[in-house]
């Protein structure tokens, strides 16, 4: 049978289609309804809308790996796997933003649940694309709607300078990407990853190698950006700053957990076949292994003099990035057991940031303010609040017995295994470090005195997502044998070879 | 296996039945939080005498032992990595378990003057209890790392909270170091399992002795791998002791910690260090040990006569008691670098010992700065008169810390002492000068506190009353027990220690 470019199964494409159709609903929507009208609805309308995709990805385990568009764009279980995680994160910022009283935004309350989910969209085709130009689509789409949602508040000057910092320097790195694909475009003449996997696999040992490191580098520098890793980080702490906090938790989760599958996915598959010829542990590993350490060490110790609470979640945001790339680096040596530890620890980041973000501004929005004082005697004002927050800190220092440590324990496995002492050594220096700033909060909770003697209220969807957040992280702490079997299982290679369905080159 | 392999779980998450009681108490309620944080570390105690007395002496390797997996990280080639949920009690642990239940329900007893916060207090202290008996009954690496971390998270609270003026900074300093030494522990943790596959403490020792036996054959890296670890956990464990370069947070917590926090520390937290010494670094590596004994009894050396030395010159009680604990770990790293069966005896005897001595110390000084509102030498005098009681069980608990014969410190230190003697006799007459000096500034902070004239305002202090006096009898009995009856302790470790004596040599 023939088979024509368009011709192929729609209902793959269900997730990203329902996304499609509720971004276009909702902004009609907003138009026709009445000013008096709550626009809750139509965050509601959103959450329902992540939530069917939600179903969608459920549906759609366990095929074989299938591609559409001339192999330009697949669902294998790497995709599914990291739509479901972008989901789930963002069905919790929704909710999170239902329950956010932030005047400021409320102006543009609507746009914002639509923003949020083209971003949402950008950040799935990033997950599922295997050629050049839809990446770099859905990475512009996961870019163009964060700016404007990082200045949604346009009001106030902070948000405006947290865009506009964010504007100029994310069109930089999108430059560097862009510039660092034109390379491979040039040497191998297709913007297919496995087309370009074949011509790479030719030049590998010849005179031309060097431009495929030129081009390896620009794209570094660029992922460095969007993933907030050092030496790329300088916009992080201004931009998680300034925007709503709702936001931040998007970008420092659901942003970062979609630019971390672009990076494995172009780089295992373009450049692959580097492995054989030993470059990828000369060149590539290392440069890797480089940023990482960076994070890590500048992440930790920078966070040590945060007075404001955001300012401090951005570098450790830094520093976990840090955390998260010790896999891709080592995985030359051991081979593609990167996955399960990878995914394991986006998870587990995935909530305790989020918890720990969510919680900051529950007690922020009550104190009036970010700093690190409003946290003071918050254990003898809402106990279980404090008690919550606790959970994600000892998550992120990576104490037992959370979902940090599991996670944490895991990557450091894979460094030790693939012998980087030096690079677990950091690891665990810098963890140790960050104590002091995650314990800084249980200082205020539990050493100091409370100015403010009220209980602070919750809203109940707030209840909801912390309640989820700190269950995902006590549980993937203590039964983590459910999540990594899960992992474990499935077929994570198969994202990185061709579809049973490609035309074939 | 039946319901008694449950008896190490049993002991060890009992208390933390006590903690689920406690949430569901008012805040307010002070008495019945009291009530509930001494009741609740009793199931405990029960159960750890009840191992002790059907302890089967004769038995090789871990009793009432149960495994279940836990987890597993699958990987692509091979057996995927196991890790387990063990529990089991040997020779070395069950001496420990006792002691840390022990002091676990004293100290609970001994927290009457903690008056805020009650609540959260209790949790915690029964929270650290789960985390001290655990550390104690796991039977593989990683559920000892897991419980090793929860006492430390606990204990950084604990001071934090209800310490005293500078509580903060000695918590920070507490968590910092301890923090250091668990990242080395991991370390090691995570290359032991690399290399050998599981982390149960039997799989370790039967791996490790079929490397050792054909290390010639094997690349070098292995060794050099090898020697990393052992380094990485022998820095671990110093810092817990702790081991004189890296001694100073313990200072800082002995004096800034409440009191009943000070006896778990210094009676069953720092013993954490002397177990792992003994299980990793003795049990697991004697060969790498046989290498460095001579670094140790070095180490040891200072630690007694640095401890003793400034213990003599200092001008407060607390950290007369602090330094004092510093050089008597030293002992315990005497007994270590002997390397024979008389020397690990005596780590072991020094341990408990130890343990039970500077609860005791601990506990009266408590005691005393409730009446006297400080605990400065100089300002001290004269108690004997007015505090008869506290007086006397003082001057037992001196009499012991100095080791006069008939009491537990005698035993411990006579045994560390005779095992170093027989290897390194010159390091050994050195570290005697240490006892000599001993009695020196046990002497001096005797009667600096109990005699010479009495300060007019300490009169009319109050002598102990039951509820201090009490517990405080218990632990002399203990100590006095062990001095003069030493096998109802030495008995239950003969085994293991032969064990472990026997791989040395071989």
């Amino acid at each position: 049978m023939i088979q024509t470019l368009l011709d192929f199964d729609l209902r793959v494409l269900a997730p990203e289609l329902v996304i499609v159709a509720a971004a276009a609903l909702l902004t009609i929507v907003d138009l026709l309804l009445k000013e008096t009208v709550s626009r809750k609805w139509i965050g509601i309308l959103g959450l329902l809308a992540v939530l069917v995709a939600g179903i969608f990805v459920g549906l759609g385990w366990g095929h074989e790996p299938y591609q559409i568009l001339g192999d330009s764009y697949r669902i294998d279980d790497f995709s599914l796997a990291f739509k479901a995680i972008l989901l789930f994160g963002t069905a919790l910022v929704l909710l999170f933003s239902l329950s956010d009283k932030d005047t400021e935004k409320l102006e543009a309350e609507s746009e914002y649940y639509s923003l949020l989910l083209t971003a949402l969209l950008g950040a799935m085709i990033m997950v599922s694309s295997a050629e050049l130009i839809t990446l770099f689509v859905g990475l512009e789409l996961l870019s163009l709607s964060s700016y404007i949602l990082v200045g949604i508040r346009r009001k106030r000057a902070d948000s405006a300078e947290a865009a506009w910092k964010y504007v100029v320097l994310g069109s930089v790195s999108s430059a560097f990407i862009l510039y660092g694909m034109s390379f491979l475009y040039g040497l191998t003449g297709t913007t297919h990853l496995f087309e370009i996997q074949q011509h790479v696999a030719e030049i590998a040992g010849t005179d031309y190698q060097a431009f495929l490191y030129l081009s390896f580098f620009l794209m570094i520098v660029g992922f460095g950006f969007k993933i907030s890793s050092a030496p790329f980080h300088t916009w992080a702490p201004d931009v998680y700053q300034g925007a709503a906090t709702p936001v931040t938790i998007f970008l420092a989760v659901v942003s970062k957990v979609a630019a971390f599958a672009f990076v494995v996915r172009i780089v295992l598959i373009a450049f692959i076949p580097l492995v054989t010829t030993g470059v990828w542990n000369e060149v590539i590993s290392w440069s890797f292994m480089l940023v990482a350490a960076l994070s890590m060490i500048v992440g930790n110790t920078v966070a040590l003099r945060q007075k404001d609470t955001k300012r401090l979640m951005a570098y450790s945001s830094i520093a976990h990035a840090g955390y998260m790339l010790v896999p891709p680096a080592t995985m030359g040596f051991v081979g593609f057991d990167l996955f399960p530890s990878l995914v394991f620890y986006l998870v587990a980041y995935l909530c305790m940031t989020l918890g720990a973000f969510v919680v900051i501004e529950i007690v922020a929005r009550r104190a009036g303010t970010y700093d690190m004082n409003a946290f003071a005697g918050l254990y003898q004002r809402s106990p279980s609040l404090a008690l919550i927050m606790t959970f994600f800190l000892l998550s992120l220092a990576g104490l037992p017995v959370t979902a940090g440590f599991i996670g944490k324990f895991y990557i450091l496995m894979s460094a030790i295994a693939s012998t980087h002492y030096w690079l677990a050594a950091i690891m665990i220096a810098t963890t140790v470090i960050s104590y002091y700033y995650y314990f800084g909060f249980a200082r205020q909770m539990y050493f100091r005195k409370a100015e403010d003697s009220q209980k602070i209220a919750v809203s109940w969807p707030t209840v909801a997502v912390v309640g989820m957040a700190v269950l995902g992280t006590i549980l993937l702490g203590i039964i983590p044998d459910f999540f990594l079997q899960a992992f474990g299982q499935l077929d994570w290679v198969s994202g990185f070879s061709q579809a049973a369905n490609s035309l074939g080159y | 296996m039946s319901w008694i392999n449950w008896l190490p779980a049993l002991v060890t998450f009992f208390p933390l039945l006590g903690v689920a009681v406690l949430l569901f108490l008012p805040r307010e309620k002070t008495g019945l939080h009291r009530f509930w944080g001494i009741m609740a570390t009793l199931p405990s105690l029960f159960f750890a005498l009840y191992m002790y007395l059907h302890f089967d002496q004769g038995f090789k390797g871990l009793q009432w032992f149960q495994s279940v997996i836990w987890f597993q990280i699958p990987i692509l080639q091979g057996e995927p990595w196991t890790f387990h949920y063990s529990m089991g009690v040997d020779g070395l642990s069950l001496p420990l378990i006792v002691l840390t239940t022990i002091v676990s329900t004293l100290a609970a007893v001994a927290s009457l003057y903690i008056r805020q916060a009650t609540k959260g207090y209790y949790q915690l202290l029964l929270l650290l209890e789960t985390g001290m008996i655990g550390v104690f009954a796991a039977a593989n690496l990683f559920l000892f790392f897991i419980f090793f971390e929860i006492t430390l998270i606990v204990t950084f609270f604990l001071i934090g909270k209800w310490g005293f003026l500078g509580k903060v900074k000695a918590a920070n300093r507490f968590l910092l170091y301890n923090g250091l030494g668990s990242g080395f522990l991991l370390f090691a943790m995570v290359a032991l399992m690399i290399m050998f596959g599981s982390l149960e403490y039997s799989d370790l020792e039967s791996r490790m002795g079929q490397v050792m036996g054909q290390l010639a054959l094997l690349p070098p890296q292995i060794e050099t791998t090898l020697w990393a670890v052992f380094i990485a956990l022998m820095i671990a464990f110093s810092i817990k002791l702790p081991v004189f370069p890296f001694h100073s947070w313990m200072l800082r917590t002995h004096v800034e910690a409440p009191t009943p926090v000070v006896m778990i520390h210094s009676g069953v937290l720092l013993k954490m260090g002397a177990y792992g010494f003994m299980r990793f670094g003795v049990g697991l590596f004697p060969e790498q040990m046989k290498e460095i004994a001579v670094l140790i009894a070095i180490l040891g050396l200072i630690n007694i006569l640095y401890g003793a030395l400034l213990a003599i010159v200092q001008r407060e009680l607390k950290s007369v008691l602090a330094y004092s604990s510093i050089s008597h770990m030293g002992i315990i790293l005497f007994g270590l670098a002997s390397l024979n069966a008389a020397g690990l005896k005596g780590v072991m005897f020094q341990a408990v010992s130890h343990g039970l001595i500077s609860a005791l110390l601990f506990f009266l000084v408590g005691c005393m700065y409730e009446r006297t509102r400080t605990t400065e030498l100089d300002d001290l005098g004269g108690l004997a008169k007015s505090m008869p009681v506290f007086s006397g069980i003082f001057l037992v608990g001196i009499m012991a810390l100095l080791g006069l014969p008939g009491l537990s410190g005698f035993i411990s230190e006579f045994l560390s002492y005779l095992g170093l003697f027989q290897n390194y006799p010159v390091i050994a007459s050195i570290g005697a000068l240490g006892l000599i000096f001993t009695v020196v500034y046990a002497l001096r902070a005797l009667l600096k506190t109990t005699f010479g004239p009495i300060h007019e305002r300490y009169r009319l202090l109050n002598d102990l009353n039951v509820n201090e006096s009490v517990p405080m009898m218990v632990l002399v009995a203990l100590i006095v027990l062990i001095g003069v009856y030493p096998d109802s302790l030495g008995a239950p470790m003969q085994v293991t220690l032969d064990l472990i004596v026997s791989r040395i040599g071989g």
